[in-house]
């Protein structure tokens, strides 16, 4: 059994990916959306730390995983690419979390898993929307 | 005539439900009239009928139209005293090119080379995305549609907006999200047959004065229906009404949410409807569900009972119409919101009848245009910028290549343009019948952007707007009354408004620009023919009717002959429908075809778009969709520095930044400087009285306005948006009193429509002196 560690892992990459949402909206204050879109986020990455708190409690064990993505960047495309790659790594993540939790019979985990799973699947469309919508500008333009 | 500006409507002619709205026909001239030329009123959404009188080759006057359905006769104040702007002492004469620091007079040639010039030399260093246009809602209908195609067909960029951002964004955004596509549901008729009316953000008595006086007169005769309003002000609209529901700024969703919550509990659903002609039920319950009447009374800090009779209200209704306006569009969460309205309506099966169905209402005369040609934000005729087969077809219309239309994600809204020029990779912008430097939030930010070093400016005007005077061109334009076109109002009724007087000067019309600026720049179409095909507004009209066939919007049986003489018509107009369609989707088939709808929709809650394979996979094919978010807090929220919260909003005696409104003396003399609304209990905590001088501040800047006490609920203070610095002295300015709304606003829009939050801010209040 090993989703014990894998918890503890996702509760590291989800309190990353709040700092990380955090310092990226300081990051590009001027670009305004990103700004107050990453904040919200944010705080809906901690309310997903909360969440898996006492499920990873449960299952006990600690982190041997690691994760995939790498820095913030202070140009706004390079930085949307990682906060996408963020979210897709969550997603994915919750994936093998829901996944195990059919295995492990555990209603409680499922539940919140898929209801995780889809909302930082949400958060992933919404940067490759911006990043979508930014790329042409900052690439050909700027 | 009685005095409109002691009493803005007029007298009451009652009618019953089901009953014809009276004739009455306002009129205001000075003096004799020679002759009587056709038009509407362009001074807010409603578009009522008008003749203008002219004696001696001058407007001197106008009369309501008694024939035309919007109106049968009547003008708001507006209406009746706006057109004496046209014939100011200061209107704008000829170019001006900035030489040396200074505007300066210029003739047509010379300006208008200059303009060609830096576009010519920009499409060739940087190419189209340097350039932007940022366009109006009171234009007419030709000017749009050649300036579409002339920057997305022509030129290729996608920086073409309007301030119809500002305006009925999220209007046009709600009613794709929800239904597939742009276009008013319901016609101003439908009071006439209902029984309920649930005002939602919306002070019809200000903002839309015939409207209001369309609804009065059938709250004044027999079974008038009973009216709900939610609005964080006790307006006029208010005091009419069984319930009012007061709630804080930025909470829209919550109280909607909680409406639905207490529908589906009481089991005042139509089962029927919503299973056969919606989609999203079972998502909608789930997130509404915790939205009872208590938690809702603690989020938007009004009484539970008093949500719980509103729902009531609407439960029991047969014929139930809602409006919604700017204090949803501008809002917080404003689609997710102006969504939830149209839940409500949904919910209980009540669209597509007479009296039954949903009015996601424009603020400006012509924002419908703005939005159909292609000027707001989509592909003209509603053709989704995601659909290929779409695009091809526009292509086809234009003779270009498809690739040359961008489509490869939506058209920059207007924060993102100025956003561009802030950055410096658009150095070129083109505004054109707007005033940002007093429209836009966060007034500092946006001046210095439009002064920014590198930004080559063109402002187009009739006036020395605030905008313009940032100008490196200035265009003189022509106004309503010296050009002839269309123009469509708020519940689709399409108008034509005849030139009746030759334009002051040097001036001409916006088309006649566009059309010069295409030939200096020698568009040309795939086969190298010149690009624009016509020359004149109706030759661009027929065009025009081409681009609509088969659209939501057809207008291809309009024609300038058919709108002369008797009443507007509502589109769409065809073949099928040659009077024209009073009410969509009477036979609840809703456009969310794949091939048909004009957007894929969002996930309402963040923005995120939709892709063509995840609408396929939803499968709406028809149906209604019923959109469901949860209500988060606004991102300013009044707390212990700042802890009022900030409305803005229009009024009865002006319109936008009184570049027109301002110059008609009645209207000036009556409301001639801002002013800053606080309710009672909020003035003896501060001790102001009435008149004292104020200062607002938020973190952004401050306004210095005198106190009127009365109006919003506590916690909230009001100030109009009408007021910049054209008409008062250097010393008034920004940084001498400030007065401007949006000094104090944020730069922030919805994450859906892109439509900035003026609505939201927090402030705090002292008094000076």
């Amino acid at each position: 059994m090993r989703i014990g560690p894998l918890l503890a892992h996702l509760r590291e990459l989800e309190a990353g990916v709040a700092a990380e949402l955090r310092a990226a909206a300081e990051r590009h204050r001027d670009d305004h959306d990103v700004y107050h879109q990453c904040h919200t986020f944010a705080v809906t990455a901690d309310k997903r730390v909360q969440k898996l708190e006492p499920l990873a409690e449960r299952y006990g064990g600690k982190s041997t995983w690691k994760s995939a993505v790498g820095d913030g960047s202070d140009d706004l495309l390079e930085d949307l690419r990682s906060l996408y790659l963020r979210a897709q790594e969550s997603a994915i993540t919750w994936v093998m979390v829901m996944q195990a939790a059919k295995a492990a019979r555990d209603q409680e985990l499922l539940t919140l898993a898929t209801e995780c799973q889809s909302e930082t699947e949400v958060q992933a469309k919404w940067f490759m929307t911006r990043i979508k919508t930014g790329a042409p500008q900052a690439l050909v333009v700027a | 005539m009685a005095d409109r500006i002691a009493d803005p409507w007029g007298p009451r002619t009652p009618y019953p439900q089901g009953g014809d709205w009276p004739v009455r026909v306002d009129e205001y001239t000075d003096g004799p009239v020679d002759r009587w030329v056709q038009s509407a009123c362009v001074l807010c959404s409603h578009g009522c009928a008008l003749d203008i009188g002219v004696r001696d080759g001058k407007i001197v006057g106008v009369r309501g139209r008694e024939v035309d359905r919007v109106n049968h006769g009547r003008l708001g104040p507006k209406g009746l005293y706006g057109w004496q702007a046209n014939n100011s002492g200061d209107r704008l004469l000829h170019p001006l090119v900035r030489r040396d620091g200074e505007l300066r007079e210029a003739s047509w040639d010379e300006a208008m080379d200059l303009v060609a010039e830096r576009s010519r030399e920009l499409l060739a260093t940087k190419g189209s995305g340097a350039l932007g246009f940022y366009t109006t809602g009171q234009l007419f209908l030709e000017d749009y549609y050649t300036l579409a195609l002339i920057a997305r067909g022509g030129i290729g960029t996608n920086h073409l907006d309007g301030n119809t951002r500002l305006c009925t964004a999220t209007a046009g955004q709600a009613l794709k999200e929800t239904f597939g596509c742009d276009g008013q549901p319901n016609g101003v008729h439908d009071i006439e047959y209902c029984d309920t009316i649930l005002h939602v953000g919306i002070n019809t008595a200000e903002t839309q004065t015939v409207l209001w006086m369309h609804e009065l007169d059938r709250l004044r005769g027999a079974d008038p229906p009973r009216t709900i309003v939610i609005d964080p002000r006790e307006t006029e609209s208010a005091r009419e009404a069984q319930v009012h529901l007061a709630i804080k700024p930025g909470t829209n969703l919550a109280v909607l949410n909680g409406l639905a919550q207490q529908l589906i509990e009481n089991d005042c659903i139509d089962r029927e409807f919503v299973d056969v002609n919606t989609i999203g039920f079972d998502a909608l319950e789930k997130t509404v569900s915790s939205y009872t009447p208590e938690r809702v009374a603690e989020i938007c800090g009004v009484a539970a009972a008093d949500v719980r009779r509103a729902a009531e209200i609407i439960g029991e209704a047969e014929h139930l119409l809602t409006f919604v306006l700017q204090g949803v569009y501008q809002s917080h969460q404003a689609t997710a919101s102006a969504c939830a309205a149209n839940n409500v309506n949904l919910l209980r099966g009540m669209i597509g009848r007479p009296g039954a169905g949903i009015l996601q209402m424009n603020g400006q005369p012509t924002a419908q245009n703005t939005r159909e040609t292609g000027c707001n934000g989509d592909l003209p005729a509603f053709r989704n910028w995601q659909n290929e087969a779409h695009v091809a077809e526009l292509a086809g219309l234009w003779n270009v290549e498809p690739l040359q239309i961008p489509h490869w994600g939506p058209p920059t809204h207007a924060m993102e343009i100025f956003r561009y020029a802030e950055q410096g990779s658009i150095e070129f912008l083109w505004v054109i019948g707007t005033n940002p430097a007093v429209s836009l939030p966060e007034l500092h930010r946006i001046r210095s952007i439009l002064s920014r070093e590198g930004l080559f400016l063109v402002v187009s005007d009739a006036f020395l707007s605030e905008t313009a005077r940032l100008a490196d061109v200035v265009l003189p334009a022509a106004i309503w009354g010296e050009k002839t076109g269309t123009f469509t109002n708020t519940d689709r009724t399409v108008h034509l408004s005849e030139q009746a007087v030759q334009p002051p000067g040097d001036v001409r019309s916006d088309i006649e620009t566009f059309l010069d600026y295409a030939q200096r720049l020698d568009l040309r179409d795939k086969d190298g023919q010149p690009l624009v095909k016509w020359s004149t507004p109706e030759e661009c009209f027929e065009a025009w009717k081409e681009c609509t066939r088969g659209r939501p919007c057809d207008y291809t049986g309009l024609s300038y002959e058919k709108l002369r003489g008797g009443s507007g018509i509502q589109w769409p107009c065809n073949d099928e429908a040659p009077d024209g369609t009073e009410r969509l989707y009477t036979d609840l088939t809703f456009p969310t075809f794949p091939e048909i709808c004009e957007d894929y929709g969002h996930d309402v809650q963040t923005g995120a778009t939709f892709s063509e394979a995840e609408f396929k996979a939803l499968g709406p094919q028809g149906r209604a969709v019923l959109k469901a978010a949860e209500w988060t807090p606004p991102h300013e929220w009044a707390g212990d520095e700042y802890p009022f919260a900030l409305a803005t909003g229009r009024t009865v005696y002006h319109f936008h930044t009184r570049t027109k409104t301002g110059r008609a003396p009645e209207l000036q003399a009556a409301a001639p400087d801002a002013w800053v609304e606080l309710c009672a209990k909020d003035a003896e905590r501060l001790g102001v009285s009435e008149g004292d001088m104020l200062r607002v501040s938020s973190p952004r800047g401050s306004v210095e306005a005198p106190a009127r006490v009365g109006g919003p609920r506590e916690g909230v203070v009001f100030i109009p948006f009408h007021y910049g610095y054209w008409d008062v002295g250097d010393e008034a300015g920004p940084d001498g009193r400030p007065r401007a709304a949006n000094e104090l606003t944020m730069t922030i829009w919805d994450p859906v429509s892109k439509q900035p939050q003026l609505k939201t801010a927090a402030v705090k209040v002292e008094k000076l002196g």
